[in-house]
């Protein structure tokens, strides 16, 4: 990789490569594509939360005029699926475990007809006691969702015992229990956290269609192709061989489109129909079939020196997993492993418990465990600066990692710019005057400032690139990583451009395809731009040694005299005039001698894991994590004392991302996010009522809009280069949401003198509170 | 039932169900899909198209009802391959993340635009508050629209 990076490229906040066709209406989402013959599909939710399926009729829907297939789950090979716990079915078989569990699914010839004949399916049900409480659920006696729980497959050493619990995870460092007695002040709470919906604004959707052969092409919105097809073949028993998974364009992702959507139902009624079969979800099916965040209730105990230095923090949380495992075991996982915060803390134990309940299922949603576990850990952190009478960004600043340090488990973290990250912070939010001497509020309102601290990860698993040198000098990268909206096709074609020191237009993004991509794991866990990235710069990498030794042939020296020069061309070190364009070294390579340059890196992402002589993990589905990124945001807020509606009126969101490579990017990531949390910890909440969702609508279900938030959102980028990284960059794709909700509930606090423990801090709950504190 | 819709400044004469929405005739008959379905309910915006020149939700709006009316489509709104003001501002300013609600956004964004020369920060706030986008957290959408008014000619 060179040291200088040409302009147009890394570093430089250049329009994405896909914006034209966005801004002109022309990107293709999967419900704009239609195939010849091609048939619409419907899929039938259980009505009821927890039964057994007696029968099953599908004659009256099959009578309807246009109806070409009906499938119901017992129909199906009892293949099951799941990214931990195989513990589910593409349609349920012999029971159904909430309402919305698919369990039907319908192929006509217009979607009209697909839904009418949904209502034709007569299915008959022997309900079953239901359990919708994460307390109620672990208790002897109640109902039982999954009876084989200990028979089905775990991908990881899965440990559980109680009723209903499916996964439980332990981290432990140092001896927290002999800890207490050094500590001066201790502080413990319960914090509680709602059930979030991505809500995306493109709804799950899938298209599929089979050739002569016998293969199927899916066309999907995803956040991985090869999750898919790998989905698809265990479902139904086809080989991977036969399944080619393409991705559209994505509207949007965020965590809920990490696991199948419709793409296997739209597999099977393509195999039944011999044609082409488009499903796309409708807003209220989504809301009800797909994933949510995982609502967490978490104890969390902090204990400290006087002068503020912490030695010890307990953890205890349930997450509430809904009817299946879906990504819990790694939810709950990572969530304890958050768990102690970028913090010094020599003791440490955590424990999080994932338990069924009759309802929609839990999963990925940007930040994976972390937003709870941040909630409850730097909402904990507040009291205790309260309780000291500390400021509390000068307690976070005492005890921030910093280089060298080490993560829980003994990872030790060279690159961390989290203390810049609060100093930054402090500066631009002007915090010690905001906090101590603040603007008088408008009439009516109480104003404060909160801050918090976040962690994560960028990292994770396997992933490959294959870099090209085409005959004329351009390149062609391939990848098979998804851009869901965040960038990384941008990001990683200016990687790409960047270590060959070409214009940005001279890099070809290739769509992802399984027929063509080598394996990317998934677009999630903040992986693209790090993990991808360093694919993308290894291959490029392997492109330029290649290109200058045929270089070398034509020049007659040795390569080790050659350079990359800018605008692509390689030259004779120190020989101005001796120089070559790419393509003539493709054109020589291409039809001369060596055959084409072509470059592939793949590779597992092999930072150090984590030390059992050090700290005990059980039941922690990862054996490491990834490059440490580190945070720190502030929020400003006012609150009307009539009503108690809490808006924010300024934030400042501090992220270390080692090396932004499109700062333009870097800065929306972090926006966006401020803003889904700013949502989180205000308005946002899943409602059940019994098993029923209550508000599956975006009229009930309220996201915010331009008028709920500032305008005023202030990315402060921090570049601490992490040397595994390309060109020193790391993630940032969910930090920005992290440390939202703890802060608003710190300057709550800080504002009215509440300390609220349940989010979302809605104007009722903030009302009754202030009204309590009175 | 027959109806004659004016799409984009071009006549077409579409067979129309009387429920059918202006939304599925744009999408599945005219295979204008650049206009997106959301929600289906008139709330987040991703299906806003221009009627008369004022920003209307096609999820809303049934397709019978528009004959004689002058409809314009997120791919009306482009000179060719040169693009608008807005569109040129929103790929400038990185307004676009997943492009969902973009056509939307622009629609919305062009319709002030000829209404009001130089929206000040909270007519633009105001005016795009009815359209929804999960990715951007609103900052550079508000900046693509204000940049786009600065380089309209007064």
């Amino acid at each position: 990789m060179s040291a200088q990076s040409p302009a147009n490229a890394v570093g430089q906040g250049v329009p994405r490569l896909e914006v034209r066709e966005k801004v002109f209406g022309q990107a293709q989402y999967v419900d704009d594509m239609v195939r010849p013959r091609m048939l619409h599909g419907a899929v039938l939710g259980s009505p009821i939360p927890h039964g057994r399926i007696k029968s099953f009729d599908k004659s009256r829907a099959l009578a309807l005029p246009g109806v070409k297939a009906v499938i119901v789950g017992p129909e199906l090979p009892a293949h099951h699926l799941g990214a931990f716990i195989k513990d589910e079915t593409a349609l349920a078989r012999e029971k159904v475990r909430y309402i919305g569990d698919p369990v039907a699914a319908v192929a006509a010839v217009d979607l009209a007809t697909a839904r009418k004949a949904l209502g034709l399916i007569d299915i008959e049900y022997e309900e079953l006691p239901a359990v919708f409480d994460v307390d109620e659920a672990q208790k002897p006696g109640a109902p039982l969702l999954h009876e084989n729980y200990e028979k089905y497959v775990k991908v990881y050493p899965a440990e559980f015992s109680g009723r209903n619990v499916l996964t439980i995870s332990t981290v432990s460092e140092g001896n927290v229990d002999q800890a207490w007695a050094q500590c001066d002040v201790i502080v413990e709470g319960v914090y509680e956290s709602p059930a979030q919906a991505h809500a995306y604004l493109e709804t799950n959707g899938a298209l599929a269609e089979f050739d002569a052969a016998g293969k199927v092409t899916v066309w999907s919105c995803t956040q991985s192709i090869f999750k898919m097809q790998a989905a698809i073949s265990e479902a139904l028993g086809l080989p991977m061989a036969k399944i080619r998974a393409i991705a559209t364009r994505v509207g949007g992702g965020f965590g809920g489109k990490s696991e199948p959507g419709t793409q296997i139902i739209a597999v099977m009624l393509a195999q039944a129909t011999g044609r082409p079969v488009k499903v796309i979800l409708s807003r209220d099916e989504d809301f009800t079939m797909m994933r949510v965040r995982h609502p967490a209730k978490v104890r969390v105990k902090t204990g400290a020196k006087k002068d503020g230095t912490l030695v010890a923090r307990e953890f205890d949380a349930v997450y509430d997993a809904g009817a299946y495992a879906d990504e819990s075991p790694g939810v709950v996982g990572f969530g304890v492993l958050m768990a102690r915060g970028p913090y010094r803390v020599p003791h440490v134990k955590s424990v999080g418990r994932g338990v069924y309940t009759n309802k929609l299922r839990t999963g990925a949603f940007r930040g994976f465990g972390n937003p709870q576990t941040a909630f409850a850990s730097e909402a904990n952190l507040d009291d205790l600066a309260a309780k000291l009478g500390m400021d509390p960004l000068d307690l976070r600043l005492k005890n921030a990692m910093r280089p060298g340090d080490t993560w829980v488990g003994g990872q030790k973290v060279e690159a961390c710019g989290l203390v810049e990250c609060l100093e930054k912070l402090r500066k631009q939010s002007d915090w010690d005057k905001r906090r101590n001497s603040p603007a008088p509020a408008k009439p009516g309102k109480k104003r404060g400032i909160g801050v918090a601290c976040l962690s994560h990860i960028s990292g994770v698993l396997a992933t490959s690139a294959i870099v090209r040198l085409l005959e004329d000098g351009s390149f062609s990268l391939n990848t098979g990583a998804v851009d869901i909206g965040q960038g990384s096709d941008t990001t990683l074609a200016q990687i790409c451009a960047g270590s060959l020191r070409v214009p940005l237009e001279r890099v070809n993004l290739v769509n992802p395809d399984t027929d063509a991509s080598p394996y990317n794991w998934g677009t999630g866990a903040s992986r693209v731009t790090y993990t991808v990235g360093r694919a993308v710069a290894s291959a490029s990498d392997s492109v330029a040694e290649q290109i200058k030794q045929r270089a070398s042939i034509i020049f007659e020296c040795a390569p080790a005299d050659l350079e990359l020069r800018e605008g692509g061309m390689v030259g004779v070190k120190g020989v101005p005039g001796k120089v070559l364009p790419y393509g003539a070294v493709a054109g020589f390579s291409h039809f001369v001698v060596g055959g084409p340059i072509i470059g592939t890196t793949a590779l597992m992402f092999d930072g150090p894991g984590f030390d059992p002589k050090r700290a005990l993990l059980r039941g922690v589905p990862f054996s490491n994590l990834g490059a440490y990124v580190f945070g720190a945001q502030a929020v400003e807020i006012e609150i009307d004392e009539v009503t108690g509606k809490v808006e924010v009126i300024e934030a400042w969101s501090a992220h270390d991302v080692g090396k932004a490579i499109n700062p333009q990017s870097v800065e929306g990531q972090i926006q966006g996010g401020v803003v889904q949390g700013i949502g989180y910890a205000l308005t946002e909440s899943v409602e059940w009522d019994g098993g029923r969702v209550v508000n599956p609508t975006f009229m009930d279900y309220k996201i915010p809009g331009a008028l709920d938030v500032p305008y005023a959102i202030h990315p402060i980028i921090v570049e601490h280069p992490e040397a595994s990284g390309p060109f020193g960059a790391k993630g940032v794709g969910e930090p920005g949401l992290i440390g939202v909700g703890p802060a608003i509930r710190n300057a709550i606090a800080h504002a009215v003198g509440v300390r609220l423990s349940v989010m979302p801090f809605s104007a009722e709950r903030v009302w009754t509170a202030m009204r309590g504190a009175a | 039932m027959q109806v004659e819709l004016n799409v984009n400044g071009e006549q077409a004469s579409l067979m129309l169900d009387a429920r059918q929405t202006l939304l599925d005739a744009l999408r599945v008959q005219l295979g204008l899909t650049g206009t997106k379905l959301g929600c289906n309910q008139g709330v987040c915006g991703a299906c806003t198209v221009l009627i008369d020149g004022k920003p209307a939700r096609s999820c809303l709006v049934l397709a019978a009802g528009c004959g004689g009316r002058k409809i314009v489509t997120i791919e009306g709104i482009a000179d060719g391959a040169k693009p608008s003001a807005v569109q040129q501002a929103f790929i400038e300013t990185g307004a676009v993340q997943c492009g969902y609600c973009t056509p939307g956004m622009i629609l919305t964004a062009e319709a002030l635009l000829r209404k009001r020369k130089r929206p000040g920060l909270d007519e633009i706030r105001e005016a795009m508050s009815g359209n929804l986008c999960r990715c951007s957290g609103y900052a550079k959408i508000i900046d693509a629209v204000k940049l786009a008014s600065e380089r309209v000619p007064a």
